[in-house]
This record gives structure tokens, sequence and C-alpha cells, in this order.
């Protein structure tokens, strides 16, 4: 055991958690990590790296840990990947290892760390590219097995996920003393603030590094008094746990917010905030710099910041004898926190030439060994950490030889700070390296700005590149607390130790962990001509992984300065995208899932088809009855009697989902004239035109029968998916282009329930409901009024189906009765219902186009011949100059033709290809393809260049590879090609 | 995500609301123009890092189509304006001068 016997601000002795890791049953402490805890327990190997599966310990003590990934949870709670540095204990937590086999002390894996060589920068580009073959059956199941994180859950995710809005005048990111301080000052002025902090508690690095005192009070103290203070404010919101994952445009955040990750779930387990705020402040602190020498990822490896954090916050020490190398002075209060802990400081290693300064001296009267212008030059260890290390003389030129070891379980480094400037990046601001603290801090000159152009991302404290606790405070503004800390002295960054000689690297000095990249990599990449930072990155993967390289990146761009011999400033940064740390997909997807994941539209029958056993297919964003299921019939036979009761007796159809839009005015003929194709002015009212409308490229959108319902108003009918669509379309033309129009238009689709009555009994079955509408005298393409069963109707005699048929709309509140009065009088005369496949077939069997089949927006009205919807009088709709356009005009574009298989009994596939005489080349595709039972054969259409000139001929339909089948090019009117059967 | 006023109903609302129309002031050549002019109006867009003048449709409001003037990159927004106005009025031109002043 690892616990230290006091200490620890964050737990609680007396309060014990159990919690199991690869099934083996620990003891932790009420308000550990999982990382404190299994440190505690004297844990350190808990992962195998991603591509050399070394094995890797715990780095950090917070969401920039690259390494201890774990899967959390078990069966339909499981979940990959989330960083045991960030996961509070509870009792009966369940974690495992991820990336290794079978176990994490023996995982077959490590023999890629022995083939490594092969495994270069770029590898994937490199060593897998030929044969071509062996990449899906031999290279990347392999990889997928031994690379990779952790597996994806299976199972449903039981918890449920919001989304929450809100907003406020200034949102603070950061609970550190800068964002608390930021919070007070707006609080305080009136504004309505909120202020996010990530972990469970308010004060940020304060809580460990208490040495400095604030307004006269330890730091502690005056943590706990601002907290009180801004509780005690109504303006201000106070969320623990919650990380601003982002900052975007004009003033918008994101917030993820884990509410339920440390206990059992009651309620939503993640929250995700959608804030728009006024200004936000980054109080988000400053991450600590790794070292990159040679072995510095043995377990036990870890930045200095967190090793501190375990003695002081968990009470854990992280070893028995500590090895701390730093660049600066900061540095050396772990060393003064594991002495005063009583956990012994095996040396210092101080990369500066003269360390002098107030904690140096510090540790010096501790007696403390501190060695100056020293690095670590190697470390060894095994699976189970750091054995011990060599040190290596700094500033020797060429002359580098390892010099003395030291035995030690710990390595701290103390690398540097790097401030956490991702929200001003994330929404456009600029960062600038600032080569005298040897950092990337915010571009007063460029920051991100909202719409109005001015500033609203401010970054302060260590995000703002304050070092100090004085700095940090001042940065605020306003009145700043008197602060009493030990001044420090500049620091030296090291970006790199050699291990031996100048030239030769001698090992891996890793810079990514989570992607094994070593600095070998990123000079192989800059030899290479990867100079460029975007570039080096893609090709290495440095700072690809899940954190986003929060510990490597820096590190890695100045190793590709180094390299290329420029200044950091020229190599540039990569740019810092959201989220901030990986949020959950539950949260992302909120409550919308399942059935509110995109809302259905129902017809106001839905409930009777799905009694008569309808079988729903999708139709735009409705559900249309395909067909109805009688008894144990199969599919076929289902849409064969639904096609024969049309043909032969009546069959009803559900056509509500038709778009119904009435366009009304004095220009509303004049509109519709430019809106379709053919003439709409003409018509008179009481009669119906079968429309087209194209887009201005000349191709067809969308097609419907038009109604004049009076001299100003006529019902436009669109396709079930395009009703919203052709009503927007419409309404940007009037808005934009024809605004001096004196025309209105409404989108009535829902308010109308419409079916249509079709075949040879439509008339008898319709005379037989009471009502004053002459259906005998109403004529083909004609439209009436009246009423119908005591209902006030709009007949339509319109045929989709080849067939004696009217189209009956109701309002929507008739339709249940007016649909069962039909039903209940034609018992007889073989009334029915079907659904759209027979529909579909019926209007195939006569050749009529379904927009979306026989089009994809490539294709005109010519080209399905229907150059008779045409207007040539015109002198101006919607697609005629593009009709114009050479490619539209030329000879050999595809054309509309029927395709009749030599195999009657063969249906085509959809979407087959016609091909070329000479095999070689695609001269067409099948777009409808049905059997008929009214022929009794099979149909299809096609689109065949030239097809309208090649009427008898016949051509080879590709199957697959190696069949084809032979068809002969046809009219698309299979079936009563004079209209005979309309006409009655 | 950009915060936008309609200038038609006067709310303001999230970008989510609003339905993008690509450039403003796209004149629809009469249908004797020559091919190259009808194929510079179904294709050639501007694409500045500038102030852009652009459509915008209230799509999930008042349903209306309004014009705007933003800079694609500081996505600052200098004003919106009536649908039907042929060109930005003086009041956003100033305005947009004024602020890309260098
Ligand atoms: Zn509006």
């Amino acid at each position: 055991m690892t616990r230290l016997k006091s200490g620890g601000a964050l737990i609680d002795r007396d309060t014990s958690v159990t919690f199991t890791f690869d099934g083996k049953p620990f003891r932790g402490m009420k308000g550990d990590t999982l990382a404190s805890a299994l440190l505690a327990n004297g844990v350190r190997l808990v992962n195998r790296s991603y591509k050399y599966h070394r094995p890797r310990g715990v780095v950090t003590s917070g969401p920039e840990e690259p390494n201890a990934l774990v899967n959390l949870g078990s069966g339909d709670r499981h979940e990959p990947n989330i960083r045991m540095t960030q996961i509070e204990l509870f009792d009966g937590l369940e974690a495992t290892s991820q990336n290794r086999y079978p176990s994490l002390k023996s995982d077959v894996g490590v023999l890629n760390a022995a083939a490594s060589r092969l495994y270069p920068a770029g590898f994937y580009y490199k060593t897998f590219i030929h044969p071509r073959v062996a990449w899906k059956h031999l290279f990347e199941p392999v990889i997928r097995r031994i690379a990779g994180l952790g597996r994806a859950p299976t199972e449903a995710d039981p918890d449920t996920y919001e989304h929450q809005y809100a907003f406020c005048d200034t949102l603070i990111a950061g609970g550190g003393p800068a964002g608390l301080l930021a919070a007070r000052r707006a609080g305080e002025a009136g504004e309505r603030v909120m202020l996010v902090e990530q972990t469970e508690r308010w004060g940020g690095r304060l809580l460990t590094d208490d040495d400095a005192e604030i307004d006269g009070k330890p730091a502690r103290d005056w943590i706990a008094g601002q907290v009180a203070a801004l509780e005690a404010m109504e303006n201000v919101t106070l969320r623990l746990r919650t990380c601003c994952s982002a900052a975007f445009d004009h003033g918008y955040a994101l917030l993820y917010e884990r509410r339920a990750d440390h206990m059992t779930p009651t309620g939503p387990r993640h929250r995700l905030w959608r804030v728009r705020a006024g200004q936000i402040v980054g109080a988000t602190g400053m991450i600590e710099r790794p070292i990159p020498f040679y072995g510095n990822d043995f377990p036990g490896v870890m930045l200095a910041s967190a090793v501190r954090d375990y003695v002081r916050l968990w009470g854990v020490a992280p070893g028995q004898r500590t090895v701390l190398y730093t660049t600066n002075d900061d540095g050396y209060r772990t060393a003064l926190a594991l002495h005063e802990a009583g956990c012994h400081v095996a040396a210092i290693l101080d990369a500066r030439a003269d360390p002098v300064g107030i904690l140096v001296e510090q540790a010096r009267e501790a007696g403390l060994t501190v060695m100056s212008a020293t690095g670590i030059g190697k470390v060894s260890g095994n699976r189970d950490g750091v054995r011990e290390i060599q040190t290596v003389p700094l500033d020797r030129g060429d002359d580098v030889e390892l010099g003395k070891r030291i035995e030690c379980d710990c390595v701290a480094m103390a690398g540097g700070w790097s401030p956490v400037v991702h929200l001003y990046s994330h929404s456009g601001g600029k960062v600038v390296w600032d080569a005298d603290r040897a950092m990337y801090r915010p571009d007063p000159e460029n920051p991100p700005r909202d719409r109005h152009g001015e500033p609203y991302v401010r970054l302060v404290g260590g995000a703002g590149g304050a070092l100090t606790t004085g700095d940090v405070l001042a940065s605020v503004g306003g009145a700043t607390p008197s602060v009493v800390a030990a001044a420090e002295q500049p620091a030296r960054p090291v970006w790199f130790t050699p291990s031996q000689g100048k030239a030769a690297l001698g090992g891996k000095h890793f810079l990514d962990y989570q992607n094994d990249v070593t600095v070998a990599d990123i000079r192989l990449a800059a030899r290479e001509g990867f100079e460029s930072v975007e570039h080096a990155k893609r090709y290495t993967t440095l700072g690809m992984a899940t954190d986003q390289g929060k510990l490597s990146n820096i590190n890695g761009h100045a190793i590709l300065a180094e390299t290329l011999g420029k200044a950091m400033a020229d190599v540039g940064t990569t740019t810092f995208r959201p989220p901030y740390t990986p949020i959950s997909m539950g949260v992302i997807a909120g409550q919308e899932k399942g059935l509110l994941f995109k809302p259905v539209r129902q017809t106001a029958l839905h409930d009777w088809h799905a009694e008569q056993g309808a079988e729903f297919e999708p139709v735009g964003d409705w559900r249309r009855p395909y067909r109805y299921q009688r008894d144990s019939e199969g599919r076929e036979a289902s849409i064969t009697r639904e096609i024969k009761r049309v043909r032969e007796k009546v069959g009803l159809l559900d056509a509500s989902t038709l778009g119904k839009i009435i366009v009304r005015g004095p220009d509303a003929g004049k509109f519709l004239d430019l809106m379709y194709t053919n003439m709409m002015s003409t018509l008179k009212p009481g009669k119906c035109r079968y429309g087209l409308m194209c887009n201005d490229n000349g191709f067809l959108m969308d097609d419907g029968v038009v109604a004049r319902l009076d001299e100003q108003t006529f019902l436009c009918h669109t396709t079930s998916g395009g009703s919203d669509r052709v009503h927007a379309w419409m309404e940007e033309w009037l808005q934009t282009e024809w605004f001096d129009m004196r025309v209105l238009t409404a989108n009535v689709t829902e308010q109308w329930s419409q079916f249509a009555v079709a075949g040879p009994n439509a008339r008898a079955l319709l005379e037989r409901l009471e009502g004053d509408v002459d259906f005998a005298a109403l004529p083909f393409m004609g439209f009436a009024e009246g009423t119908v069963a005591g209902m006030p109707v709009r007949v339509f005699r319109i045929s989709f189906s080849g067939e004696l048929s009217y189209e009956l709309a109701v309002p929507t509140s008739y339709a249940l009765s007016l649909w069962e009065a039909l039903l209940d009088v034609g018992g007889d005369l073989g009334v029915g219902p079907y659904g759209t496949e027979a529909l579909h077939v019926l209007r195939a069997e006569k050749g009529f186009i379904v927009i979306g089949d026989e089009t994809d927006g490539t294709v005109t009205p010519h080209d399905v011949g229907m150059s008779w919807a045409v207007s040539k009088k015109k002198d101006d709709f919607i697609g005629k100059r593009a009709m114009e356009r050479s490619d539209l005009t030329r000879q050999g574009r595809k054309q509309l033709v029927g395709l009749l298989t030599e195999d009657p009994g063969y249906v085509l596939p959809d979407g087959a290809h016609a091909l070329s005489k000479d095999g070689e080349r695609a001269i067409g595709h099948v777009t409808s393809t049905y059997h008929s039972p009214t022929i009794g054969r099979s149909i299809a259409m096609a689109l065949i260049e030239g097809g309208m000139d090649r009427m008898g001929e016949t051509v080879q339909i590709g199957i697959d590879r190696k069949t084809s089948v032979k068809a002969v090019i046809a009219s698309p009117v299979f079936y009563d090609k004079d209209g005979a059967r309309q006409n009655v | 995500m950009l915060l936008i006023q309609c200038p038609v109903c006067g709310v303001e609302a999230e970008e989510t609301e609003f339905a993008p129309g690509g450039e403003a002031h796209i004149l629809r050549p009469e249908p004797g123009c020559s091919d190259a002019e009808w194929s510079a109006y179904l294709f050639e867009r501007k694409n500045p890092r500038a102030v852009h003048y652009e459509r915008w449709r209230h799509a999930f409001g008042c349903g209306k189509w309004f014009h705007m003037a933003r800079h694609t990159h500081t996505l600052e927004i200098f004003g919106v304006y009536a649908a039907d106005a042929p060109e930005p009025p003086q009041e956003i031109r100033d305005r947009i001068a004024e602020r890309t002043a260098p």
C-alpha cells in the first residue's frame, strides 16, 4: 500500500469504497479517483499503449491523461476509453483495462514492440499499400485486433441524457482562483453569470499549491470565502463536474455536465448545456508538459504536478523514491511536497545551469540533492514500472555520455506549463508563441469576435499565460487581491534530452503516449518533407488520439522546429478543435432518440391501416401502407390481390400525403405559368391539369395535378415528399424574385385528407352515397365541390392507375367517416384498400413516372417523353432557358423507355445497368421494375441513351460481373395505350 | 452558431432557426440571354474571405426571406435588410466601410 498515513485534502478516510479493476476487488476511499485509488493499492500498470503495446501507467491527475484509459461499467452500461484520472470512485464501480490480450500483464501485442522497426512514422501509408487484397483480409483484421482502444458497447444505453438551454451575460470556464475572482467581479457588477468547473471541486491548483497567502489568508480559506460569496449571489449559477467543451460563434458555448458518473445514475446521466453568453471568460488554467527522454513512458514516470496532487489531495505516494527532473522553480514544489509527506526524494535534476530562487533554496535547506545542468538520459524498468534512471549532463554539445545511476521507482517531470488556450482557438482566436515564457498564449490582437465585431472570449489566469498566483489574480482585472508567494526564476525549456551522442537518439523518447509517437518519428517526418505542422501531425498521428495532444503537441512542434532549423513561431501550431475532452455519444443525442429522433408524419387513417394489417413504408417523413396483409398470404399475393381489385372492381387509396398548396390572388395564374413548365393560366375553373415543375437547371423536381378552384384560386398537388419543399420554393420566388406579384400561398396538406377511388366500379360505388355531386357528369380532369354522405368534399376526376378514378378530399376531421362510408356501401362491388406498392405497379403498367424513380435531378421533361407538357408559348418559366443549353438539347441523352425481358418471368433488379453492344459501357439504367399481374409478365422502365430511337432493339442488362440478361426496348406504356379505361 | 435577427418579424434567434440561401443580388437574366450569362447565373458564386451579401430565410419562424451582410471570416454581421432590396442600403455600406477600414 502506498497510502500515506496522513494528508489528502479530498479523501474521507472514514468512508471506504469498494470497486473492481479487471475483476479483482479493491478498496479506496470516498473522494478518490479511480487513478488515486489504484495508485494507493500499488497498481501502476493500467494500460498497454496503442501501437507498441508498451506497459503504461498513470501520468497525470486530470483530463489531459493520455494513458490511463479504461472500460467503465459492464453490460449495457459498458463505456470505453474513460480517463481514470477523471473517474470519481463510488461503491460498486467496475473498470477493466483495454488494448490488451489476453491480460494486462501478459499481452501478446508486445510482439509489436519487438517489431517496432516495422512501424515507423507513416507506417499505415508505407507498409500496407500492396498488395491491395491483403489489406482487407490480412492487414486490417490484424491491426484492428492488436491496435485500437476499448471495445464499443453492443447493447442499448439504458441511461437518459438531456439538453438544456441557458443564457447569461458572462460564462466563466474554470473554477480556479482566476475563475472564482472573475465570477465575483461579474457577479458584483450585476451580470447574469455562469461559472463552471470540470472537476468536483473549486480552487484549481491552489488546493494543492497552498503555499501562497491571498488577502492575508491561507489560499484555501480565500477559496472558501469566494465560493461562499458567489453562492449567496442570485445572479450567479455555479456548476461543478461541468466542462466548457466548446466555444462557438457569437458566444455560443457547449457545456458537458457529468451529472451522475460518480454514483448509480438517478435522472439524466449527462447533460449538454447549450449556452448563449455575452462574454466567455476562459479561466482554464495550464497543463504541465512532460519532458522527452529515453524511456519516459515506464509506469511511474509522471508529471511533477500530478505527483504532488496525489500526495496532497489524495494522500497517495506515487513512489517511495522519486527523481524530479525540472526545467523551472515550480517543479521544486513536488520535491518539497514529497519530502514533507515523508517520501524520499532521490535527486532533483535541474536543466538550468544555476538554479537559485526561494523554492530551490527551500529544497536545499531540506537536505535534497540538486544537480544543475543535468537531465535524465535513460530510464530503466519493467512492466511494473521504473527501476532506475541514469543522468545525462546537458550543454555538453557532441560529447554526451550517460552519468550517474540513481535507483528510484518514480520520476516526476516538470517540463514547464502550457496555457489551455482551447476556448480561444475554438472560435477563431489566434495564439502566439511567447519565447520568454516558452508557451503559446492568446494573441490579444486576434481574439474571437462576436456579431458586432467585438471580442467575446478572454483568457485569464494561467490560460492567459500567468505563471504565478499573483499574476493569475492580477490578470482578471479590477482590484487585485494582495498575494504573498515565493518569487520564481525563469525556466529553461527542454524539448529533448539526449541519451547518447548528439546525432543518435538511442531508444524511444515518447512525445505522444497515446499514439506512440516518438521524437524520432517527428524527425523522420521532417526529413521526408512533412515540414508543415499540419502535415507532420497527420503523417505521424501526433496529437490525434483521444487526448488531442494535450501533453504532446508543444514538445512535438518544438522538435519539428529544431529539426527544420526554424523558430518555433515560424513552425506554428495546429488548431485546437472542440470538444476540449471527449463527450459521450449519449449526451450528443440527448432525448432525440427512438421516436423523437425524427418525427414521423401519419395520416388520419394511420390506426385504421395498422388494424387492417398494413405494412408501412417511409415516403418522405410519412409512413404509408405499402400493402395490407390478409390471412397468411405472402407479400407478392397481397400486392397482386390489390392490383386486381383496382383493375377489376374498385380500390381505395389513402392519398392524403400528397402535398396540397393553395395559390391565390389576382396574379396566381401568371405566377403558376412561371412555376410549371406547362400553361396554368388558361385552366378553366372546375378543371384539372397535370403539371411539371423544373428548377432553373431545367431538371424535373416535382409533379402533380393542379385544379383551378375559382378565378383567383388554384390548388396545386405535389408529391408526398415534396409539399414542404415545393411550398418553400414558391415562397422563395414570390419573396425574392417576383415580389411584385399579388399572390398568397398556403400549405394545406394536413388540413385535407384525400382518397383515390379507382376501378371500373368506382362510379357505382360513389353514386351509392347520398349527396349533390353528379359523378356521371363530371368529365375526366374535372373538379367539383359538394356534399357526399353529409360531408363537404372536393372531387377530382383524375387517375394515376389508368382506371376510372376519382379523388375525394375532405377536411381531415372527416377522413375516417368518409373512408368507412365508402367501405360500408360497396361490399358487393368488391371495394377494399390498396397500398403504395399496388399503386406503383398500376402506374408503371401505364408508364406514368414517379419523381425520384424516373428522375434523379438530371432528367428533363423531354427525357421522360413529356415534351407535350412543356409550353412553347410562354416567354418564360423556371427551367425554360436551361432547356436550351447545349447539353440539354444534344442527341443521345438518356430517355425514358420500357423494357421487356426476354424471359417474361424474370424481374430486373432496380438500378441495373443497360450495357453498350461491346459490354464495356453503361448506356442507361433501370428506374422501375415489377412483375405486372395485369399483363402477366415482368415490366420495367429505364433511362437509356437515345432510347426513343431504339424501339424494338434488344439490349443486355448487366446483373452482376458475369451475368447479363436480354431485354427489348419498348414503349413505357404497357397497358391500355389509348387510355380507354379511364374515359368511361 | 450565428445569432441572427430577422428583419421581418424582429426575432433574434439561433442560426438553426434560419436557412441560408447563398449569395445575394444575383439577377436572373431574361430568357433571351446568352449561354454564358445563364451559366453565370446558375453556377458562378463569389466565395470571399471578406464581407458577403447573402440571402437567408427565417425558415422555422416567420418564413420570410431577407438579406444579410456578413464577414465570412470574422463572422461579424453588419446588418440585415429586405429581400426585395436591389442592393445593400447606404446605412449598412457605411457601417461596413467604418468597420473594415484598415
Ligand atoms: Zn422572422
